[in-house]
């Protein structure tokens, strides 16, 4: 293999990370109350602003953006549960997607409203240079978004899969009115879900930021990303959502690569639609 | 006694507003109320009355607008002359993204139709034959009354007007018939509709087909009143959230939700493009998502579902 293509696979593997980073949160509460959160990308949106202000006012890197992002962005998303999301989980599919996306335009224009419409990016030395790792070069900001989008994915499918509060999140996802039988608040389960999404969506928000451009209009594009990861993955599923955002990036680079860059997108869109036929409830959903 | 005199009286606002408002702004605006709701109403057949969420059917409005200004731009014909082209494209989509789409559940359909309209958007900005990115035109100066540009947005209106009654009428109709029953029935449990000999299938693919070939026509309106079509305004997903949010906040499966929906936001957001520019588009918009998120909350159902405590209160009063 030449080292070009080893460079492909190796970006391929980092976006792809970081895909799965911005979607696990999605995917998250989708399982869990099985809403569509059209207002997924702003949340994103708002974690690559709070890294920006806070570069802006304090003059901090990741070191800091990451935990204020992921706490500011956790109160959000528990405010938004009890003030609106609850009272919609119980209504039709559409009341969903309606309220979520009003919440969208909210929070979009918000963002344009308090700092304008100007594409804004973060200053490249903040997290600088690139590293040459045997024969190929990566640069550090997308490195280090990869590496904790593992390390979230992982944490957040452990404490799904081995922590008393998971095993009560994925019973109030099984079936609410019997998990409160048993004692567990869904209420505050969801909550928590609600919270917890949130702030990996704003720690995914705060890395991107150091190599993507900030804008309100930014969520669209990385929304529509992240709901192909996540159903490519299957609702709910946290491997899922790494699985199809690692499979998303190493197809959308290695078309770029052996197609063209224009071709890229249209490629990942027909795969997602074939996949979706072959198995109607992705690559690791429940039947 | 009500509902005798509602029909009319809603004929005759419809009929008369743009003689009574009749500023060019506002002129313009109910015309494009009307188109909205035309459109709206085209996806509130298949996502109203089956319950098929789909979130892309800017595919379909796109068929009808590049169907039109297409045919100006190769064959010559007058924009409104490349509906039929629009239409045929648009069912013939609908057909080949239906058959291995509809058979997926619930939210998997929704995000299908998102990618299969974000493909379609991406080959068409790729396409030279299409206009690319830049889009297509319409004819500069009109050559014959066909090619339907005027410079009021009054003839529009009418025109518009006669096509949402037409389309209205055609709806009210499907209700009342089989494939209204089936579909409803479907909406409310696609196992049970199974289990009681509807074919199932074959009926979400035709809802899904009307439902296309209707928002081809929307298409092409629009290409026709703006004489202009690119990617993002004519296949963009706003196009697909736009349907689906008029039809969703008036009330989805409802004859008149769809209207109801382009009444209310179709103004705002006029008001807020007029305002572009200004610190007052963002605020607009702010309220747009207050409105939206407002109802959503509170009417989960759309505002003409009669709200289920007042339906209760109406059957006492015949009872007693």
């Amino acid at each position: 293999m030449s080292s070009t293509f080893i460079q492909v696979i190796a970006s391929g593997l980092l976006l792809g990370a970081v895909y799965a980073l911005f979607s696990s949160g999605l995917t998250l509460i989708w399982g869990m109350m099985n809403v569509i959160n059209f207002a997924h990308g702003d949340f994103v949106m708002l974690g690559m602003y709070v890294a920006f202000v806070v570069w802006t006012v304090m003059g901090g890197g990741p070191a800091a953006a990451v935990p204020i992002a992921a706490l500011v962005l956790a109160s959000l998303g528990i405010v938004c549960y009890f003030v609106l999301i609850r009272h919609i989980t119980r209504g039709p599919m559409l009341a969903q997607i309606l309220g979520t996306f009003g919440l969208a335009l909210l929070l979009r224009y918000s963002a344009f409203w308090y700092f304008g419409t100007s594409f804004r990016t973060l200053p490249e030395t903040l997290v600088g240079g690139t590293l040459p790792i045997g024969p190929i070069r990566i640069e550090s900001s997308r490195l280090l978004a990869g590496v904790v989008a593992l390390v979230v994915t992982v944490c957040l499918h452990l404490l799904l899969t081995r922590t008393t509060l998971g095993s009560r999140m994925l019973a109030v996802a099984e079936d609410a009115d019997a998990a409160e039988l048993m004692g567990i608040r869904p209420d505050r389960m969801q909550a928590i879900a609600w919270g917890l999404a949130a702030a990996a969506t704003g720690i995914a928000g705060a890395l991107i930021a150091n190599f993507f451009y900030v804008a309100p209009s930014v969520g669209e594009t990385l929304a529509i990303v992240a709901f192909v990861t996540v159903s490519l993955g299957g609702f709910g599923s946290v491997p899922g959502a790494l699985a199809a955002g690692l499979l998303i990036g190493i197809v959308e680079q290695v078309s770029a690569y052996a197609i063209g860059a224009i071709y890229k997108d249209i490629v990942v869109y027909a795969l997602f639609v074939l996949a979706l036929w072959l198995r109607p409830v992705g690559l690791m959903g429940r039947a | 006694m009500m509902k005798r005199a509602a029909w009319p009286i809603a004929s005759a606002v419809l009929l008369g507003y743009p003689l009574i408002f009749s500023t060019p702004f506002q002129q313009r605006l109910g015309a494009l109320i009307l188109l909205y709701a035309i459109g709206a109403s085209a996806w509130n057949i298949v996502g109203g009355y089956a319950g098929l969420i789909s979130v892309g059917h800017a595919v379909f409005f796109g068929c009808g607008a590049y169907g039109a200004l297409a045919s100006y731009q190769y064959l010559g014909l007058p924009p409104i002359g490349g509906l039929p082209i629009g239409v045929a494209a648009s069912i013939g989509i609908a057909a080949i993204v239906g058959i291995p789409t509809l058979r997926l559940s619930g939210h998997y359909f929704s995000m299908a139709t998102i990618a299969v309209a974000e493909l379609v958007r991406l080959v068409v900005s790729n396409s030279e034959w299409l206009g690319g990115a830049q889009g297509l035109s319409g004819p500069p100066v009109p050559r014959t009354l066909l090619d339907l540009s005027f410079v009021s947005a009054l003839p529009y209106y009418y025109v518009f007007l006669g096509v949402l009654a037409a389309m209205l009428a055609l709806t009210r109709q499907m209700e009342r018939s089989r494939i209204g029953y089936y579909l409803r029935a479907i909406h409310d449990s696609e196992r049970a509709a199974r289990t009681l000999g509807v074919p199932v299938s074959r009926y979400k693919l035709y809802a899904y087909m009307m439902s296309a070939a209707l928002t081809a026509v929307a298409g092409a309106l629009y290409a026709v009143m703006f004489g202009f079509v690119d990617p993002e305004s004519g296949l963009g997903i706003l196009i697909s959230i736009k349907m689906l949010i008029m039809a969703a906040l008036g009330g989805a499966g409802l004859l008149l939700g769809p209207l109801a929906g382009a009444v209310i936001l179709v103004p705002l957001e006029e008001f807020s493009n007029s305002l572009l520019g200004g610190v007052g588009a963002g605020v607009t918009f702010l309220v747009y998502g207050a409105i939206i998120v407002v109802i959503a909350r509170l009417q989960p159902g759309g505002l003409l579902r009669p709200i289920p405590g007042a339906l209760r209160k109406r059957s006492a009063r015949a009872k007693s």
